[in-house]
């Protein structure tokens, strides 16, 4: 019981045709859940204003000023307005998305193939976020410098230039990689401690999981806000 | 599977995760050093060196799960069997 709620299933997905394209269904079912939460609350938050919050309202606006304060921090106070939007989204998404995946138990619901988990243990949604990141921080540099922007690439010596256009794919795959790993591993260490020790050993293991996703989140929105910082500097 | 392909991956992810555990390893252990360090030192400050100590550590953890996809590639997706 306790280790079939825990076993992991790795390389193996509930296939969708859509269109021509094989997607992984079990991952797209857990991205809407997240969208779903994420703006349930956002909806549920902001539809009724006041001046003095209270309840939900209260908790949006604190979750907010977390967000823009991750922006302000790396930005700095007067270029970080335009950024708080995608800063925070993606760190209410990979927020979400790690702990629907550490504290719903997924597993009592059965899937013809593969099974649900968190959206980020699947490389394709990790990469389309440092994608999304790398295409952000180009866009970032080009309004602020133009054409200018491509200087960085022989800053400080022109020497640096292969080094500079490596830096433009590694950053996209750290981002992704460490995203990733950081959330199958979780799930797998628990997985084999389960499957060790089934009662009370594994808890401290998920509890770390949980403290480490939030952590992954964090350190994947300042990340964003730091690169876009670097380009428009 | 060939059961060579098959034994050097098995090896090959072991010493990934190993080999990739040890640089973040000795580093982590000298960062948490100069943090308690500091927090000796100046315990008023405890607060924000913890904050900074764990976002560092985040970054110093995600060099080993470099090394954990890269075995995870070897065990569960080998570009070579097929």
């Amino acid at each position: 019981m306790f280790f079939s709620l825990a076993a992991v299933e790795v390389g193996e997905h509930f296939y969708w045709n859509i269109a021509g394209f094989t997607v992984h269904g079990q991952v797209l079912l857990v991205t809407w859940l997240v969208i779903a939460i994420i703006l349930t609350v956002a909806v549920l938050g902001t539809s009724n204003l006041e001046q003095v919050p209270k309840g939900l309202q209260n908790f949006v606006e604190s979750v907010y000023e977390y967000t823009a304060d991750i922006a302000k921090d790396q930005i700095g106070e007067y270029e970080y307005r335009p950024w708080v939007p995608l800063v925070g989204t993606l760190f209410l998404f990979v927020f979400v998305a790690n702990w629907l995946g550490a504290l719903v138990p997924w597993k009592l619901i059965t899937l013809p193939e593969g099974e649900l988990a968190a959206p980020t243990n699947d490389i394709n949604t990790t990469v389309a976020l440092a994608l999304i990141v790398s295409i952000s921080y180009f866009y970032a540099g080009f309004k602020a410098k133009g054409l200018g922007f491509f200087a960085r690439y022989i800053s400080p010596t022109p020497i640096f230039l292969p080094l500079n256009i490596l830096e433009d794919f590694t950053k996209p795959l750290s981002l992704s990689f460490r995203l990733f790993g950081n959330v199958l591993a979780d799930e797998i260490v628990v997985a084999v401690l389960c499957f060790l020790v089934p009662v009370f050993v594994p808890l401290p293991v998920m509890v770390l999981g949980i403290f480490a996703s939030s952590v992954q989140a964090l350190v994947f929105s300042t990340l964003t806000a730091a690169y876009i910082c670097e380009s428009i500097e | 599977m060939n059961p060579i392909i098959a034994s050097a991956s098995v090896v090959g992810a072991g010493l990934a995760v190993g080999l990739a555990a040890i640089g973040p390893g000795v580093g982590q252990g000298s960062a948490a050093a100069q943090a308690v360090e500091g927090i000796a030192r100046q315990p008023e400050a405890e607060g924000k060196i913890r904050s900074t100590l764990l976002l560092a550590f985040a970054f110093m953890e995600s060099l080993t799960i470099y090394g954990l996809v890269i075995s995870l590639l070897l065990l569960f997706a080998n570009p070579f069997t097929s």
